[in-house]
């Protein structure tokens, strides 16, 4: 039993019962990929039109494997929660309202699954 | 000013990584299939796809960190908001030139 009034229950959630957390999700997710992203773009730029040999032997360190994996699920997890406020703000009818959240949250789960093990298959080596 | 733009820049940065993924994909697989994926991405089409995302992510990262010290309560004035707003655009042309310019030379 919880000893709040009715206004401290429903303070910091709001309608969809969640409170602040999607907000701060966005924001903690961002916070990571500034620096992830830099240093994922200057790697790629110095790597430009390489063999796979050289994409094969960066991908072999584990920090760089490991710094891949934290910006995969990042940028997967970043852009869900960005999209889904993009649906709700846009997308005034139900059906398609939750019909799109459901595949952009879908389709995140499934390209970073697959970006996730393609990045373990190098790490492994092989 | 152009708020709306940094939306528009993360949906195309959304359905760029598709375009990492595919990447990521290639190198894992095979060498042929990883050159023919490099091949795609040297064509006119990879070539303007590949500087479409660059600026997506120079504008989305650089008005991104713009929000973020907003979050932070700082520069939400009217005449600091303008000139940030202003300084990432011109920050996200100039990055991405000097990427297209790096990319090419090397």
């Amino acid at each position: 039993m919880s000893y709040k009034t009715p206004l401290g229950q429903v303070r910091g959630l709001g309608s969809a019962k969640g409170g602040t957390r999607h907000w701060w999700t966005q924001r903690l997710t961002a916070v990571a990929l500034v620096p992830l992203m830099v240093w994922f773009v200057v790697s790629i730029l110095m790597m430009m039109g390489a063999d796979r040999v050289v994409i094969v032997g960066w991908l072999d360190n584990p920090l760089v494997a490991g710094l891949m994996l934290v910006l995969i699920l990042a940028t997967f997890h970043h852009a869900q929660l960005g999209l889904q406020v993009v649906i709700e703000d846009y997308v005034h009818s139900d059906i398609w309202k939750i019909g799109l959240i459901v595949f952009v949250k879908f389709a995140a789960l499934l390209l970073g699954g697959i970006a996730v093990i393609s990045v373990l298959k190098l790490a492994f080596g092989s | 000013m152009l708020s709306i733009f940094h939306r528009i820049t993360g949906v195309a940065l959304a359905v760029g990584t598709v375009l990492l993924v595919w990447w990521l994909v290639a190198a894992a697989s095979s060498a042929a299939y990883f050159a023919y994926v490099q091949g795609f991405m040297g064509s006119w089409m990879g070539i303007i796809l590949l500087i479409g995302w660059a600026f997506s992510l120079y504008y989305h990262l650089c008005n991104g960190l713009r929000h973020l010290f907003w979050n932070a309560g700082i520069g939400l004035e009217l005449g600091p908001a303008r000139r940030s707003g202003i300084l990432v655009f011109h920050a996200a042309v100039g990055l991405t030139a000097l990427s297209v310019a790096i990319a090419f030379a090397g």
